[in-house]
C-alpha cells in the first residue's frame, strides 16, 4: 500500500490537486470550489465538533498542495451522507461524493488513519452484505462492538444491552443471526463471480489512471 | 386486477426479523387497502448503502445494484422498482443515473453481471413508496380510505435526508418538504412546525461515532417535544432506528427525559385505513406507541 502512496506522490510530484483529480471519485470537481463556505455550514456533523478541516478548507488544502495533512484527516470521515451540502453548493459541486472520493482514494493507497471507526463501518458493512448478498444485521453489530478487542467489546455490548433487547422483543432483532441463520440470496456464487469481475475492472480502471 | 403493480425492492432492513421488519408489515397492509401489487425483485440483493463507499470502489457498488436492475427488468418486465428504505432508494437512483450517463461504466457493469448470468437492456424506473403514494394516487385518492382519522394528534414529520436529499420528492423543497405534513394531515392527524425536520440523524455514524450521532438525535427529539408533538413520523428505517432506539442512551447522558414513539407514515395510514393494531405492527415499536395502541382498539 505505501508502494502505491510513493508511486503517486512521486507522479504528481507537488501537483495534488492533479492527483485528486485523477484519482479520486468525484476529485474533478474540486477545483469547481469558489471557497463559499455554504458546505460547511450546512453540515451536521460541523455543529458537533466533528470536522478538523471542513469540505471547503479541504478544497483549498487539495489546491495548496497539503497532500499529509489532506490524505492522514479525519475530517472526510465524518460524512454522515445526509446531502446537505450537496443540494446547496452554488457551484453544483456533489461534495458528499467527493468527500467519500478523497477518504476512498487516501484509503486505497494507505494514507488513511488507522482505527478510524468509520473505515471500519465501511469495510465491515461491504464485507458483511456481500458475503450473503443480503446485511446480516446481527454479525455487522458483533463486529462493529468488536473492533478494538473482546474487552472493550463487552463494554459497549453491556452499555447496548437495552438497546438490543428492546429490539429483540420488537421481533426486529433476530439473534439467530448470529449463527449464519438468517436473510441470503440465493445466487451468492453468481454474485461472487459478479463481484470479482467488477473488483478486476476496477483494478485495471485504477491501474490505467496511474500509468497514463 | 391490482390497481397498480410494481417490482417491489424492500431492502435488506425490511426483511422478517430485521430492523425495520415493522415498516414492512404495515406497508404490506397498506398497499392491501389501496390495492398495490407489490412483487418481491427475485433474489434482489443489498444496494450497498452509502457507508460502504471506501470499500465497494465505484463499479462493484454499481454492479450490485445493476444485478437488481436486470432481475426486476427479466422478472418484472415494465413494472417500475419500489424501494421502501431512503438509502436502497438512493443506492439504486444513484446506480441508474450514473450508468445511464456514463457508456464506460455501463460496458464494465455489463461484463461483471454477464458473470451472474444477467445483463439490462432498460433500467426501470426507481421510487421510493411516497412517491408512489404522492404521484402515482395522490392525497385525494389516499384519503378516500380512510375510515378512523387520527384526529387530535400530534406528529412531528421527520423527512431526515436521504428520502429528500440528493433526489427528493418532485415539487418538493430541500429545506422545508411538506410531503409528510400533508400525509398526517391525510390521515387527519396534525403536523406540528418544529425545526429539524430536515436535519440529519447521523445515519450510519450511530454505529461508528455514537456520540456526535446522538448529540444530533437529542436536537431532533427535543425539537419535536417543543413543537408540541406526542409522536415522530418518518419515511426511513434508519431514521426511525437511530430516533426511537438511543433514547435510553441519550437519557443517560444528558438527563433528559425523552419517551416518544417514532412511526413509519405507513403505520399511520394502515390504522386510519382501519387496521388493527397488528396489521400497523404496532408491536414492532420499541417505545411504544400506546395512544394508537388504544385507538386501534377502539
Amino acid at each position: 500500500m505505501s508502494d502505491l502512496n510513493q508511486k503517486m506522490a512521486a507522479k504528481y510530484q507537488n501537483n495534488f490537486l492533479k492527483e485528486i483529480e485523477e484519482q479520486a471519485e468525484m476529485g474533478e470537481w474540486v477545483k469547481m470550489c469558489m471557497q463559499c463556505g455554504l458546505c460547511s455550514g450546512s453540515c451536521p456533523t460541523n455543529f458537533q465538533a466533528g470536522w478538523d478541516h471542513p469540505p471547503q478548507e479541504l478544497f483549498m488544502m487539495i489546491r495548496a498542495g497539503k497532500r499529509d495533512e489532506v490524505l492522514k484527516s479525519n475530517s472526510m470521515w465524518m460524512c454522515t451522507s445526509c446531502y446537505n451540502c450537496y443540494v446547496r453548493c452554488p457551484r453544483k459541486v456533489p461534495v458528499t461524493h467527493v468527500m467519500h472520493g478523497i477518504a476512498e482514494y487516501a484509503y486505497r493507497i494507505g494514507q488513511s488513519p488507522k482505527n478510524q471507526p468509520t473505515q471500519h463501518l465501511s469495510k465491515t458493512f461491504w464485507d458483511n452484505c456481500t458475503k450473503t448478498g443480503r446485511v446480516n444485521e446481527v454479525k455487522l453489530t458483533q463486529s462493529l462492538y468488536f473492533k478494538d478487542g473482546i474487552g472493550s467489546g463487552i463494554k459497549k455490548a453491556m452499555e447496548m444491552q437495552s438497546v438490543a433487547l428492546g429490539l429483540v422483543k420488537a421481533k426486529r432483532l433476530n439473534l439467530m443471526e448470529a449463527v449464519g441463520l438468517s436473510h441470503k440470496c440465493k445466487d451468492i456464487k453468481g454474485i461472487h463471480a459478479m463481484l470479482a469481475k467488477a473488483n478486476e475492472l476496477e483494478a485495471k480502471r485504477q491501474a490505467d489512471k496511474a500509468k497514463a | 386486477m391490482a390497481r397498480k403493480e410494481y417490482a417491489f425492492y424492500p431492502g435488506c432492513s425490511s426483511q422478517k426479523g430485521a430492523s425495520a421488519s415493522n415498516y414492512l408489515t404495515s406497508v404490506e397492509s397498506m398497499c392491501k387497502t389501496l390495492d398495490i401489487k407489490m412483487t418481491e425483485i427475485p433474489d434482489w440483493n443489498c444496494c450497498g448503502a452509502s457507508v460502504s463507499y471506501a470499500e465497494s470502489g465505484e463499479l462493484p457498488r454499481i454492479a450490485m445494484n445493476a444485478r437488481n436492475f436486470a432481475l426486476a427488468e427479466s422478472n418484472l418486465p415494465g413494472q417500475d422498482i419500489v424501494a421502501t428504505c431512503a438509502a436502497c432508494w438512493l443506492g439504486s437512483r444513484e446506480s441508474k443515473e450514473r450508468l445511464e450517463h456514463n457508456s464506460g461504466l455501463m460496458a464494465d457493469t455489463q461484463l461483471a453481471l454477464k458473470e451472474a448470468g444477467l445483463q439490462i437492456k432498460v433500467i426501470p424506473e426507481i421510487k421510493h413508496m411516497v412517491e408512489v403514494l404522492i404521484e402515482d394516487f395522490g392525497y385525494d385518492e389516499l384519503k378516500k380510505p380512510v375510515k378512523k382519522p387520527l384526529n387530535g394528534m400530534k406528529f412531528a414529520g421527520y423527512v431526515g435526508c436521504q428520502t429528500n436529499r440528493p433526489f427528493g420528492i418532485v415539487g418538493e423543497s430541500f429545506e422545508n418538504p411538506m410531503y409528510l405534513d400533508k400525509l398526517i394531515e391525510t390521515v387527519g392527524g396534525e403536523a406540528v412546525p418544529y425545526d429539524q425536520k430536515a436535519t440529519c440523524c447521523g445515519g450510519a455514524l450511530a454505529f461508528s461515532e455514537p456520540e456526535k450521532a446522538q448529540a444530533q438525535i437529542k436536537d431532533i427529539i427535543e425539537a419535536a417535544y417543543d413543537g408540541g408533538a406526542e409522536m415522530i413520523v418518518t419515511p426511513c428505517p434508519l431514521c426511525q432506528a437511530n430516533v426511537e432506539v438511543y433514547q435510553g442512551s441519550i437519557n443517560k447522558k444528558y438527563g433528559t427525559k425523552f419517551d416518544i414513539p417514532v412511526l413509519y407514515y405507513s403505520q399511520l395510514m394502515t390504522l386510519a385505513y382501519g387496521g388493527s393494531a397488528k396489521e400497523a405492527a404496532l408491536d414492532g415499536n420499541v417505545v411504544r406507541a400506546r395512544k394508537l395502541e388504544e385507538f386501534a382498539g377502539k
